[in-house]
């Protein structure tokens, strides 16, 4: 497909930028087949804004003409939605565009000519949502800095295997899924139990959703406990069982006394689901484990709660009383609490109780990998170093099967009917956050980060957070023909950037506060583009400054004895 | 002494409110001064330590088989719960406790009796250590607009003003006794900040007794001599900071508001602040909600929207900055009053003036503004904190507004402080704990009278010495944010609840860690190096003059880690109730980790006497140390001594 056949006008002078935190610019607009370009020449001050057209998540239209509908619109306001007028080439005509982005910028265009206006509204529309994941930008990225030989990615499942030393006693790496037969949405290898086979497997898959079978997902050094995941048993309403799933389960607390299931459905919702085919583990076939029901929001309710948050931060009535309602009407402050004691207790089951423990929900691909991934940021320290979180995100959510572009296809401001969206990687992203604001020393990377990322996973120069799993990612030659964010956010310059500079190690757990007094709205996110913002902005910076001076200082002063 | 009826009990404990299974056994010690509550754990020695004057309420509850249980609520938001094994000791250390901690005379209050070892020349200095004709000098007062007036000598014009006030130079004596007549209390207009830029200036009084028609020719002069003050301005504002249906309700009791057919170029304004009794109520409301066992998301924000509180924190803020944006963009003098002018007048004046002026930011500065507006100006500390036996309908949390405004302030402006939250709190608990003398009684008179200077010692210089815990390392004087006036967003959702505060003794609730003490520590460091690296090139410039090459100083190596005792302390965490009880009686139940026992046993008395001792959080706790270990120097064991040895 060309995209050319989708930009009627691709250049428009005399164009006025309003964005926030800027004064407003005057100057070109240009739109490409993946961006936006404006660029304003003003004063000798050359200033370009150019924003991936991916990252628009709604549009709003109107145009103004003075000269001939002046007298007619004079009662009803000289704004009118452009769909109700006939188009022409009017002189004096002009339209004002609202970009509404995924990363919560609203910008603004004021486009002399009714016409050019609409083309590019029509434009925007169109290339914002590309159905065709191969015709999306990070396939035609080629930053110079660069080359698609580097390596992609950060780790697999097979280097993390052999890393884990303590693994290969009772645990083996399995290649049942080599060629995504088994389960669609893991990734071709995965760590099991060593006294199940590949037949076995096999089995098991068939009994559980999507054939996400359990799999090893953390090893807890201190104790030798585990945390498995997966998604829920088929038992369906005649409550069928599985030998070999049982055995699977069986193999993984080999010894201990008991393990527990986490489920993070209510047991009504679990007990529901075996009427369209799920369920959950019974008690009498699954003798040792002990099922622990934990609601959490999940799929659409996550994203209308986003929807409202996001809609209550753009409230301008300046009414306290109703803020705080639209705050606790959003919900969203209860979803991060929830998922942050869910997390918590797991962590608890490994760490203190001293418990494998099995998560699952539904299909596994969400809220599972969202406590998994907060559990192991508590427990475990390597996870907690800039590498280290990213590599978790990467083994946890991109190889794990998080479906990534069915989820952040669009964000809060989109006007189109709600499909697979859920933003539950924002909503981790939210929780890392709380963690790091509770222990400001014990994270290696920066609010930056979480925001880049946040960014990233809606909108991106990068392959890395394309398509719903590895398997499509392997089809679309992702690797080959696509760079790395991660490998990416690891160049010494953005290291610098991300990290943080107060990170001290620790290998102590970090168990966060979840009373509602100590989680906050996450402001740097949600009020990104507000003054205030700024201002805390201006502080990390200052912070940085004075670690950087104090370690010149300290490491001048050493080697003077020598 | 006479009122305690049991001094001493055993085997009580001391409930944890987040998680009552932590609770701890000890003997419970009544003092004349304090209840100190001393853990019996082999091994460690634990002690709380509750001044009387600060307890707020006492509720017993009715006895249960485990014992008689008593609440006490303190005025720094402290919430003790002890279970006390026999009903009859229960009764009498509650009965002791409620006359203890309402003095009927101002001899009883703990100021008299706290004798720190200090002699009378250093008192003297302590009292003389904040000068507000100092501060008005630095405003440029007196001058060619502004003058010192005598008139209030001996209070004979208004009772509960200050003796040295600020005039109109062209205010003779008949005109301010006229305009003082005209006004409630006799708080005739008279100025609380001048801006030297451009001559606006902030005045304040009480409300006018106009009633419905009446007038006073004197009164109109006094403005019109305030509106001449300011050259160059044509008009000035009077703002009343109640809201319009308050101010109308006056004017049935012959007082009201100014009609501005009367007066000449004054814009009039309402700006709805609630009363005295709206305020307590609202916090009242949200200390129950932060008080709740285990709340869910929505309990709390919920509570917290009906509470109010932040809307009242908004409205002050408001008005804060109408006033400071006339004063400083538009060059217009304000005069602000609402019913008596000591309480929403104190608020808003002070907050404009943290806006406009940044030395008011600085630790000095607060200490003036409140010294100046809140003290000296008459708000009635004695009755809004209820330092004696009296009207609970006069209690109010109205200087708990204005520090939280600074508060609110200095999280949208991280860099335009010179003082951290502790110092705020400090202040905030000293203001209730009547340990110093400074907010003792309701007016400058009343203070006089009582011999406060010679009896009592000053916050203010024990705040001055100890600064180095009150400074806030990401002080920039010279950054954008601090110039000049603040401009804070008052959108709804830059107002956040001050969980420091409100929830201070919930050590679980606070972050692990400090991001503000591992500042300071390496601000300390940065300096000490700084010093060492000019010391050496100091040494290496004499030495070249000396053509001798020898063997250069040895510099100290320093440890990577300025905060390594921080960590340790801070990280001694243990998880949170996230089970929901599910876990009570399981193998799961949270230990203490062994970590954390070690720290606690290292512990000495200064960092312990506060409620929890599982964790320091970021915010220290210094209101509740004891007296002793205040004026002693630090224990060298103690946590703080070792990091400053680092």
């Amino acid at each position: 497909m060309e995209f050319s056949e989708h930009i009627k006008t691709a250049n428009v002078e005399d164009v006025v930028l309003r964005q926030p935190l800027h004064p407003p610019g005057r100057g070109t607009l240009c739109i490409t087949g993946h961006h936006l370009l404006f660029s304003d020449r003003e004063e000798g001050s050359w200033r370009q804004v150019l924003l991936l057209l991916r990252n628009i998540d709604a549009i709003e239209k109107s145009v103004e003409n003075l000269l001939t509908c002046s007298g007619l619109f004079s009662n009803a306001g000289l704004s009118q939605r452009l769909d109700i007028i006939g188009v022409s080439r009017l002189p004096g005509s002009s339209g004002t565009i609202t970009i509404k982005c995924k990363d919560l910028r609203v910008l603004q265009l004021d486009i002399p000519g009714m016409e050019e206006c609409l083309n590019i509204a029509r434009s925007i529309e169109t290339l914002s949502c590309l159905d065709s994941m191969s015709e999306l930008y990070p396939f035609f990225y080629r930053p110079s800095n660069a080359s698609l030989r580097d390596q992609w990615g950060l780790s697999s499942l097979e280097r993390h295997y052999s890393q884990m030393k303590e693994l290969h006693d009772r645990w083996r790496l399995s290649t049942v899924n080599r060629d995504f037969s088994v389960c669609p949405s893991y990734p071709q290898a995965v760590i099991v139990p060593k006294s199940t086979d590949d037949d076995m497997l096999e089995k098991v898959a068939k009994f559980r959703q999507g054939g996400r079978f359990p799999v090893l997902c953390y090893y807890h050094k201190k104790n030798g406990m585990v945390i498995m995941r997966s998604s829920q048993p088929l038992t369906g309403a005649n409550r069928k069982r599985c030998r070999e799933d049982e055995q699977l389960l069986q193999a993984v607390i080999d010894g201990s006394d008991k393990g527990y299931i986490i489920d993070t459905r209510s047991s009504q919702q679990a007990l529901q689901a075996r009427m369209t085919g799920g369920g959950l583990e019974s008690k009498s076939c699954y003798s040792s484990w002990k099922r622990l029901q934990r609601q959490m929001e999940r799929g659409k309710a996550l994203q209308e709660s986003l929807i409202k948050l996001v809609e209550a931060c753009g409230d301008e009535s300046n009414n306290m009383d109703r803020w705080l309602s639209k705050l606790e009407n959003s919900k969203w402050l209860s979803h991060v609490q929830t998922a942050l004691s869910t997390a918590g207790l797991l962590a608890e089951c490994v760490e203190r109780d001293g418990h494998s423990v099995l998560v699952h929900g539904s299909e596994g691909t969400d809220s599972t990998l969202l406590i998994s991934t907060l559990a192991q940021l508590i427990m475990d320290p390597s996870c907690r170093t800039l590498e280290g979180f990213l590599t978790l995100l990467e083994r946890e959510w991109v190889q794990a099967g998080h479906p990534f572009q069915q989820r952040c296809a669009h964000s809060a401001h989109s006007h189109a009917r709600l499909q697979q969206e859920s933003p539950v990687f924002l909503l981790l992203l939210d929780c890392v956050w709380q963690l790091w604001r509770q222990f400001p020393l014990a994270l290696g990377f920066s609010e930056a980060l979480l925001l880049r990322l946040a960014t990233e996973a809606y909108a991106s120069d990068y392959g890395t957070f394309l398509g719903n799993n590895q398997q499509e990612r392997c089809a679309l030659g992702v690797k080959e023909n696509t760079y790395c964010l991660f490998q990416a956010l690891l160049r010494p310059r953005e290291r610098d950037c991300y990290s943080n500079p107060l990170y001290e190690h620790t290998e102590l757990a970090i168990w966060p506060s979840v009373h509602p007094q100590s989680l906050q709205l996450w402001r740097g996110f949600f009020l990104r583009w507000t003054p205030q913002t700024h201002h805390l902005e201006e502080a990390q910076e200052e912070i940085r400054n004075m670690v950087i001076e104090w370690g010149k200082l300290a490491l001048s002063s050493c080697p003077a004895s020598t | 002494m006479e009122h305690i009826r049991l001094p001493k009990v055993d085997n009580v404990r001391l409930l944890d409110r987040i998680s009552p299974r932590r609770s701890r056994v000890g003997t419970l010690y009544l003092t004349a001064t304090h209840t100190i509550f001393v853990e019996n754990e082999s091994g460690v020695r634990n002690e709380t330590w509750v001044l009387h004057s600060l307890v707020c309420s006492l509720e017993k509850q009715a006895a249960t088989a485990s014992g008689s249980s008593l609440l006490i609520h303190c005025k720094n938001f402290q919430v003790l719960n002890f279970v006390i094994p026999r009903e009859r000791e229960c009764h009498d250390v509650h009965l002791s406790l409620q006359r203890l901690s309402q003095p009927e005379r101002p001899d009883e209050l703990y100021c008299i009796s706290y004798k720190p070892n200090i002699d009378a020349e250093e008192r003297r200095q302590e009292w003389d250590f904040l000068d507000l004709r100092a501060d008005y000098r630095r405003m440029g007062l007196p001058n060619s607009l502004w003058k010192l007036s005598s008139v209030n000598q001996h209070y004979k014009v208004s009772d509960t003003y200050p003796a040295d006030l600020f005039v109109p130079e062209s205010a003779t004596p008949p005109v301010i006794v006229g305009s003082s007549k005209f006004r409630s209390r006799g708080r005739f207009p008279t100025l609380s900040y001048y801006s030297k830029e451009n001559h606006a200036a902030i005045c304040r009084s009480s409300q006018p007794l106009s009633g419905f028609s009446a007038r006073c020719l004197e009164d109109e002069q006094m403005l019109e001599a305030i509106l001449r003050s300011n050259p160059r301005s044509d008009f000035m504002y009077v703002v009343d900071t109640r809201p319009k249906l308050n101010a109308i309700a006056n004017r049935a009791a012959g007082k009201g508001y100014e009609n501005e057919d009367n007066y000449s170029n004054i814009k009039f304004q309402f700006i709805g602040i609630e009363n005295i009794h709206v305020m307590r109520n609202s916090q009242q409301k949200m200390m129950e909600v932060c008080e709740l066992r285990s709340p869910s998301m929505s309990d709390f924000l919920e509570g917290l929207e009906s509470s109010g509180w932040l809307k009242h924190i908004k409205a002050v803020l408001d008005a804060g900055i109408f006033i400071a944006k006339a004063v400083a963009e538009e060059g217009v003098s304000v005069l602000v009053h609402c019913s008596d002018g000591w309480d929403r007048t104190a608020q808003v004046c002070s907050v404009a003036c943290v806006l406009l002026d940044p030395h008011y930011r600085t630790l000095r500065g607060l200490m003036v503004l409140i010294e100046r507006d809140w003290i000296s100006f008459g708000h009635k500390f004695s009755h809004r904190c209820n330092h004696l036996q009296g009207d609970p309908k006069e209690v109010s949390p109205v200087i708990d507004q204005f520090l939280e405004c600074v508060w609110q302030l200095m999280e949208q402006f991280p860099c335009a402080f010179e003082f951290n939250a502790r110092f705020l709190i400090t202040i905030h608990s000293h203001i209730y704990s009547c340990q110093y003398g400074n907010f003792i009684g309701n007016n400058q008179r009343e203070r006089t009278e009582l011999g406060l200077r010679e009896k009592t010692h000053s916050l203010w210089s024990y705040l001055w010495m100890n600064r180095a815990d009150y400074i806030n390392p990401l002080y920039r004087p010279d950054h954008s944010q601090t110039q000049g006036l603040l401009r804070p967003s008052t959108a709804p959702y830059c107002f956040k609840f001050w969980r420091a505060l409100y929830n201070r003794f919930d050590r679980g609730m606070h972050p692990r860690q400090s991001v503000e003490d591992y500042l300071s520590a390496i601000q300390e460091e940065t300096q000490q190096l700084e010093e060492q690296l000019a010391s050496h090139k100091q040494k290496i410039a004499q030495l070249e003059q000396e053509q001798e090459w020898s063997v250069p100083q040895k510099a100290v190596p320093f440890d990577k880690s300025p905060t390594g005792w921080t960590f340790c302390n801070n990280l001694a965490n243990t998880p949170q109730d996230y089970t929901g009880g599910f876990f009570t009686s399981s193998p799961c139940q949270p230990r203490a980790p062994i970590t954390l026992q070690t720290e606690e046993s290292n512990k000495t008395s200064e960092s312990i006497l506060s409620n929890g001792s599982d964790q320091e959080s970021g915010i220290a706790d210094v209101s509740c140390r004891s007296p002793l270990s205040e004026d002693s120097t630090r224990d060298p064991d103690s946590d703080e001594a070792a990091y400053s040895a680092s």
